[in-house]
C-alpha cells in the first residue's frame, strides 16, 4: 500500500513511508541535544582559538593553544600518561580476558553466571567509590604494604600514590582491575557463539589447545576484540574522576591526564581557551581511535 | 568440550583467583565501613553516623531527583526520536541521525567548559537545570541510537496491521510498539540511571556552591577531602553512594551487561 517503495529510494534509508511528521517526533530530542551537547562542542572549538581567563576580555589566540598542547611539557606529559594508561586499561585487560575466556570456554565449568556477575560488578560502581577503595589499598598503612610485609618485601613498601615512579602504574592497575571483567564477559559471549564443528575439525587435524586457540578461537572473536578495545581505550582517556580522587595529577604532574587538565586549566588556572583546546583534542582522539579500531575489526571479519 | 580432571580443577582455581581479585577492593571497603574508630561506633551504626556527619541524606535526595528527571525526560524524548528515525522516512533523517550519533562519543570533558561559562552568563549555574539538562542531552543521544535500532528491527507487519485497524501513528507508537519494546526500554532506563547516578564531572562543575544540589558521588568527593579523622565513616559513605546502583544491578544484571556491551559501538 505504501507508494514510496520505488527503486530510487532504498539503500541505507530506514524502512517505512515518507512521513513529514518525523520532524516533529525528532524535534524535542534534537533540540535538547543541540543546545546542551552539540552547541557546547562547537563553542569549545571556538573558545580554543582564544586566550581567555573566564572573566576579562578574550584575546585572539589563533592556533597557539594547539601549539601549547604540543609544546608545553606538562600537557605533552598528560597525553603521554594517557598512552601509558591505555596499556593498563586496554592491553592488559585484553590479555587477561583472552586467557580467562579461552580457559573457561574450553571446559564447561559450573558457576559461570555467578562468576560473570562478580567480575562485571566494578563496571557499575561509581568511580569515586572505587577511588576511595583503592586509595586505602595504596595508603602507606594500607593493605598492599601489609601484604608486601607479610611476604618479607618490606623494603618495597611505600605510599604508592605519592611516589613519582609508581603513582601512574598504581592508577593504571585500578584500570586493569576495572576493565578485565568487562573484557572477559564480552569475549566469553563471543566465544559461546563459535560453532563446535570448527573445534571438531581442528581436533581432527590434530590441533592442540594452543593451535586451537590461535586458529579457531582468536579469529572468531575479532569483532568482540574490536569492541573491547574501543570501550577500554576510551575509558583510559576519560579518567577524570579517578585522577581527581586519587592523585590530583601528582606528585608533581606525574599522573596528570588530558581530562584532568581540562578541569585544572579551566577552573583552577583560569586558562579557558587552553582547557577547551585540550577538550577538543581529546574528542578528536576519541573519534579517531573508535573509527580506526572499528575499521580493523570489520576488515577480515565476516 | 571434554577436558581432563586436572584441567577442570585448574580452571576452578583460576576462576576463584580472578573473582577474589575483582571483589577484594569492594569487600574491603564494606569491611572497613563496619570498623569502629574515633568517630565511628562500629557496625551498622557507622552508616547512621556517616549519614549525619557526611550529610548523605541530602546528597542522595539530590541524586535521586536528578536521576529520575534525566531518566524520565531522556527516555520519552528517545522513544519519540528513535521511533521517527527507525520507522519513518523524511529528508535529511540520515544526516540528523548521524549528528546525534556524535553525542555518544563526545566526552563530557569537552563540553563542560563552554557549558559552564554559557550557563553562568545566563545565571543558570548552581541550578537544577545546569545539572540535569546536559545529562539529558548525552542520554538522549544514546537513547535515540539504542531505540532506533530496536524499532527498526521490530516486526513491520504488526505496525501495518494496527494501521489497517485505523490506529493513528501516535497510538501505534504508545500502545503497540512501546509495550513490545519493554526489554530494550528497561535496558535503556537502567543504563541511563547508572550513568546519571555515577556522574561526577558535570555536578562538580555545574553546581560549584549550591550544597543542596550536591549529588551523592560529589558529596563523597567533598567528604573525603574534608573528613580525615579515620577511614570508617568515609568507607560507610562510599558504600551508601554505591548501594542503589549495585542493588539494581543484582536484580537486572542481564540488562546492564547486554546494554553496556551491545550499546557500545554497533549499528
Amino acid at each position: 500500500m505504501s507508494s514510496g517503495t520505488g527503486s530510487t529510494t532504498r539503500r541505507a534509508g530506514p524502512p517505512g513511508e515518507p512521513r513529514r511528521v518525523g520532524y516533529l517526533f525528532v524535534l524535542p530530542a534534537f533540540a535538547v541535544y543541540a543546545a546542551f551537547a552539540l552547541y557546547p562542542l562547537l563553542k569549545a572549538v571556538y573558545l580554543s582559538l582564544w586566550h581567555w581567563d573566564g572573566l576579562t576580555l578574550a584575546t585572539w589566540a589563533g592556533l597557539s593553544n594547539y601549539a601549547d598542547v604540543l609544546g608545553d611539557e606538562r600537557l605533552r606529559g598528560a597525553f603521554a600518561h594517557a598512552l601509558v594508561l591505555m596499556v593498563f586499561f586496554a592491553v592488559l585487560p585484553l590479555l587477561v580476558g583472552l586467557l580467562l575466556a579461552a580457559v573457561l570456554h574450553r571446559a564447561k565449568v559450573r558457576g559461570l553466571p555467578f562468576f560473570r556477575t562478580v567480575v562485571f560488578l566494578p563496571q557499575v560502581v561509581a568511580m569515586v567509590v572505587i577511588a576511595v577503595a583503592w586509595r586505602r589499598i595504596y595508603a602507606p598503612d594500607g593493605s598492599l604494604n601489609s601484604l608486601l610485609g607479610a611476604v618479607g618485601l618490606d623494603s618495597w613498601a611505600r605510599g604508592w600514590l605519592g611516589d613519582y615512579t609508581f603513582a601512574l602504574p598504581a592508577v593504571g592497575v585500578v584500570g586493569t582491575w576495572l576493565e578485565s571483567g568487562l573484557v572477559t564477559v564480552l569475549l566469553l559471549a563471543g566465544m559461546s557463539r563459535i560453532p563446535t564443528e570448527l573445534y571438531e575439525a581442528a581436533r581432527l587435524d590434530g590441533a592442540g589447545p594452543v593451535r586451537e586457540f590461535l586458529s579457531v578461537t582468536l579469529p572468531s572473536v575479532r569483532a568482540e576484540i574490536a569492541v573491547a578495545l574501543t570501550l577500554t581505550v576510551i575509558a583510559a582517556l576519560k579518567t577524570f574522576d579517578l585522577i581527581y580522587m586519587t592523585t590530583s595529577g601528582g606528585p608533581g604532574y606525574s599522573t596528570t591526564v588530558p581530562s584532568y587538565e581540562v578541569y585544572r586549566q579551566a577552573f583552577e588556572v583560569g586558562q579557558v581557551g587552553l582547557a577547551s583546546t585540550i577538550g577538543v583534542v581529546l574528542t578528536v582522539i576519541i573519534f579517531a581511535i573508535s573509527f580506526v579500531i572499528t575499521r580493523i575489526g570489520d576488515r577480515g571479519g565476516d | 568440550m571434554r577436558v581432563s580432571g586436572s584441567e577442570r580443577l585448574a580452571n576452578y582455581a583460576i576462576l576463584m583467583a580472578f573473582a577474589v581479585f575483582a571483589l577484594y577492593p569492594l569487600v574491603g571497603i564494606v569491611a572497613a565501613a563496619l570498623q569502629p574508630d574515633t568517630q565511628a561506633p562500629g557496625g551498622l551504626a557507622n552508616f547512621g553516623q556517616a549519614w549525619e556527619i557526611g550529610r548523605f541524606g541530602s546528597y542522595l535526595r539530590a541524586s535521586a531527583l536528578v536521576s529520575v528527571f534525566v531518566v524520565a525526560v531522556s527516555t520519552v524524548l528517545s522513544i519519540l526520536a528513535g521511533f521517527a528515525f527507525g520507522t519513518m522516512r523524511f529528508r535529511g533523517s540520515e544526516a540528523l541521525f548521524y549528528v546525534m550519533l556524535i553525542g555518544i562519543m563526545v566526552p563530557a570533558e569537552a563540553i563542560v567548559v563552554p557549558l559552564f561559562f554559557d550557563l553562568r552568563a545566563l545565571g543558570l549555574t548552581d541550578t537544577f537545570w545546569a545539572l540535569a539538562l546536559p545529562q539529558v542531552a548525552q542520554s538522549v543521544a544514546f537513547g535515540t541510537f539504542w531505540l532506533r535500532a530496536f524499532f527498526r528491527s521490530s516486526n513491520r507487519s504488526i505496525i501495518e496491521a494496527a494501521r489497517l485497524d485505523g490506529a493513528s501513528t501516535w497510538r501505534i507508537l504508545w500502545q503497540v510498539l512501546v509495550p513490545l519494546s519493554r526489554p530494550a526500554l528497561v535496558t535503556l532506563v537502567v543504563l541511563t540511571f547508572m550513568w546519571t547516578w555515577n556522574e561526577f564531572l558535570i555536578p562538580l562543575v555545574m553546581v560549584p556552591t549550591n550544597e543542596s544540589l550536591r549529588t551523592a558521588p560529589l558529596g563523597l568527593g567533598f567528604f573525603s577531602g574534608q573528613y580525615t579523622q579515620g577511614f570508617s565513616l568515609l568507607a560507610a559513605g562510599a558504600v551508601i553512594v554505591a548501594v542503589p546502583v549495585v542493588v539494581l544491578y543484582l536484580f537486572l544484571q542481564r540488562h546492564f551487561i547486554a546494554g553496556m556491551l551491545e550499546g557500545a559501538v554497533r549499528d
